[in-house]
């Protein structure tokens, strides 16, 4: 008995329950749907805030387009592949979901992206990283907006290695986001003449990482690569400062947002150099969204959350200006208009699919150089779209060299 | 450097005392898991939870309250053990008659309660705790650098375990609590209150708990997620130590530290499934556990 019941329990504990009603939309409606980490890991970087900003472009737009009622449906993909590809399926199938904005989790939206080619219709990837979405696993109907592996590479791992970072270790994230950052990220290391001297491969959600961050310390490299996102990105980065090897080590996050720096506080992330798609103090367009934002939220938003703004702003001009919701016409609109508004000055959404914009490589302040709250970020560079996202590869069937 | 099968002495050293430390954390949960277990025949599946609310207790203390990190050692078990208490009395108690399903099935859901509830206010990102002045800095081993809070967190936890495990098999307490386990009516007959008894374990079990959520509060960001995956592993940990053996929690909650640590060298990719193999393994081979008795 007794066993059974212990059995019983592991396995109710490990099969999470939930799963978010859906409203049934009428056919006329326009219909947006989220699928995201919304109780996960990364339910702070896009999550709630993100569905916030969905609904105030919605709001801002006039909540109608074509005359038809702007609605919206929205799921948490719990991080399972599986999950998101089967609820986009079911929308696509009997809720009529005109566009699906996709938040954090690589391994998610791949499997979401198929989808999207398979129903035809157009998939913002959002929060998700990998740049494979427009590579190997691109489609006629993905547009990558907020950021992806290559440019993050770019902007950080570039800084450090000309800044005399010429060895690296890797903690990688063990899912197809981290892989692809550290691939990203050795790649720029060795072309501008560094060297990767080892990574590890950190299970997912991982309660400790000092083990891992001692192995990182004995291949002597001079920059510890962490090549994971959220509270794995966090956690590693605060032991890392507990076991002194920051001191030692340059850390390079290939991918922190400034809810991660937040948590962490100034005192453990100065110094950090990251590489991010947005940030609420750049100029007065970016403050008055991010005041907007933090009347409701508190905070200020993550580079995803002011993306699922502009990038439901985007998709709803490109269906007034085709004056249909058909995904064909709509897709190219949306690959011929330039993209301005609060988020990005003449971005493009290019023929592989990522939208060209200018990424920011910044560097942390110290408690001291921080004046105001969320105060967080000095500009290290200002990279233009074109370098920050690199040429096309031609791996993408679509988009030939 | 000298090396046993490829790997230099000093990582092998290192892996042990890290492992220690991660035991550490297994083996005061796993403890007040089997003590709750062993003496009351509760799957206490909110133990999770109540770690994450024994670290937000202190967090909370900290930030709002001026409790520092020695009170909070003391305050916050208080504070979540009366939580427990008040669960034990309103809601766990009206199930004993029934199948331990029934018990289970309560905790999982107070489980998910209380960690959607952290969730909502507290978010996904997670805050950070400061490690207490006199226990920060490190201390090189030779071998390695160790910040000097770990090493506290392996004496604080070895200290614990080996008292509870004194008081319950030791003393003349223990007897009562285990008799009570045994045959209370009888033991009620003696003039014994054993309703009170139950009550204490669980307070005292779920102490346990948020006494490792404040240790382990300086050490990972504190988060409503920090308790879920961590109990899925303890829990695997009392079924190898044998289910409700305290000793067996305490051994088996270090050991599988160190087990584990050596995997996230050898073949890191593992390092989340090997304790879950090696429960496989002992479930065949000794279902009763390493230390259970049937």
């Amino acid at each position: 008995m007794t066993l059974k019941t212990w059995a019983m329990g592991l396995v109710a504990a490990m099969t999470a329950l939930a799963s978010a009603p859906s409203a049934l939309a009428a056919t006329s409606d326009v219909v947006i749907g989220d699928i995201d980490d919304l109780s996960g890991n990364y339910a702070d970087v896009a999550g709630a805030g993100a569905v916030e900003t969905m609904k105030m472009a919605i709001a801002d737009f006039g909540g109608t387009v074509l005359g038809r009622k702007i609605v919206t449906l929205v799921t948490d993909h719990q991080n399972k592949p599986d999950i998101g590809a089967s609820k986009f399926r079911e929308w696509a199938d009997q809720n009529g979901v005109n566009v699906l904005l996709g938040g954090s989790n690589t391994g998610v939206s791949i499997a979401m992206a198929k989808v999207a080619a398979a129903k035809k219709i157009p998939f913002f990837a959002i929060g998700a990283g990998g740049a494979s979405l427009t590579n190997e696993d691109c489609t006629a109907y993905t547009v990558h907006y907020v950021y992806d592996t290559t440019a993050l590479a770019n902007g950080t791992a570039t800084t450090i290695v000309r800044n005399g970072g010429k060895t690296w270790f890797y903690l990688t994230a063990d899912y197809a986001f981290g892989t692809q950052l550290q691939n990203a990220a050795s790649s720029v290391v060795e072309a501008h003449g560094g060297k990767t001297l080892g990574a590890v491969r950190v299970p997912l959600g991982a309660s400790d990482f000092s083990s891992f961050l001692l192995q990182a310390q004995g291949s002597h490299a001079q920059v510890l690569g962490l090549a994971n996102a959220g509270g794995d990105f966090s956690n590693s980065l605060k032991a890392a400062n507990e076991f002194g090897i920051t001191a030692k080590m340059r850390p390079a996050a290939l991918l922190a947002f400034i809810t991660n720096i937040d948590s962490l506080g100034l005192q453990t992330a100065q110094g950090l150099v990251l590489t991010t798609g947005w940030y609420w103090d750049l100029n007065p367009e970016t403050r008055a969204f991010g005041k907007r934002y933090f009347e409701k939220m508190k905070k200020e938003p993550t580079m995803d959350q002011a993306g699922y703004y502009s990038a439901t702003m985007t998709y709803l001009k490109a269906v007034k200006a085709a004056g249909t919701t058909d995904s064909e016409k709509v897709m190219a609109e949306l690959k011929k208009t330039k993209i301005n508004d609060m988020f990005t000055k003449n971005g493009y959404i290019r023929r592989d699919g990522v939208m060209i914009h200018d990424m920011y490589v910044m560097q942390v302040k110290s408690p001291q150089e921080s004046k105001y709250p969320w105060d967080y970020y000095k500009v290290l560079k200002v990279m233009p779209g074109e370098e920050a996202f690199g040429p096309i590869t031609g791996a993408c069937p679509l988009a030939p060299k | 450097m000298t090396e046993v099968f490829g790997i230099p002495v000093a990582v092998i050293l290192g892996q042990l005392t890290l492992g220690l430390v991660n035991g550490s954390f297994y083996a005061m949960l796993s403890l007040g898991l089997a003590v709750i277990f062993g003496l009351m025949g509760v799957v206490n599946f909110a133990h999770g939870a109540f770690y994450a609310l024994g670290a937000f207790a202190a967090l909370l203390g900290l930030q709002h309250l001026g409790v520092n990190y020695w009170a909070a050692l003391l305050l916050a078990p208080l504070a979540v053990g009366l939580v427990g208490i008040l669960v034990e009395r309103l809601l766990l108690r009206r199930l004993y008659g029934f199948d331990p399903l029934y018990g289970l099935l309560m905790t999982f859901g107070l489980a998910l309660v209380i960690e959607g509830s952290l969730h909502q206010f507290f978010g996904a990102s997670g805050q950070s705790y400061p490690v207490p002045h006199a226990l920060s800095g490190t201390i090189n081993l030779g071998f390695m650098i160790l910040p000097i809070y770990r090493a506290w967190v392996i004496v604080v936890s070895i200290a614990v375990c080996f008292s509870t495990w004194f008081i319950i098999e030791r003393t003349r307490l223990g007897a009562t609590l285990r008799a009570a386990k045994e045959n209370g009516p009888l033991l009620q007959a003696f003039g014994v209150n054993v309703p009170l008894l139950a009550v204490a374990t669980y307070g005292g079990g779920v102490a346990l708990a948020a006494l490792a959520g404040v240790l382990s509060a300086p050490v990972i960001l504190v988060t409503s997620e920090m308790g879920t995956s961590l109990v899925i592993v303890v829990f695997a940990v009392v079924v190898i130590g044998g289910m409700g053996s305290i000793l067996g929690s305490i051994v088996s909650g270090l050991s599988l530290g160190v087990v584990e640590g050596f995997t996230k060298v050898l073949y890191p990719e593992a390092s989340n499934i090997v304790v879950f193999v090696i429960m496989a393994l002992v479930l065949i081979l000794r279902p009763a556990g390493l230390f259970g008795k049937e």
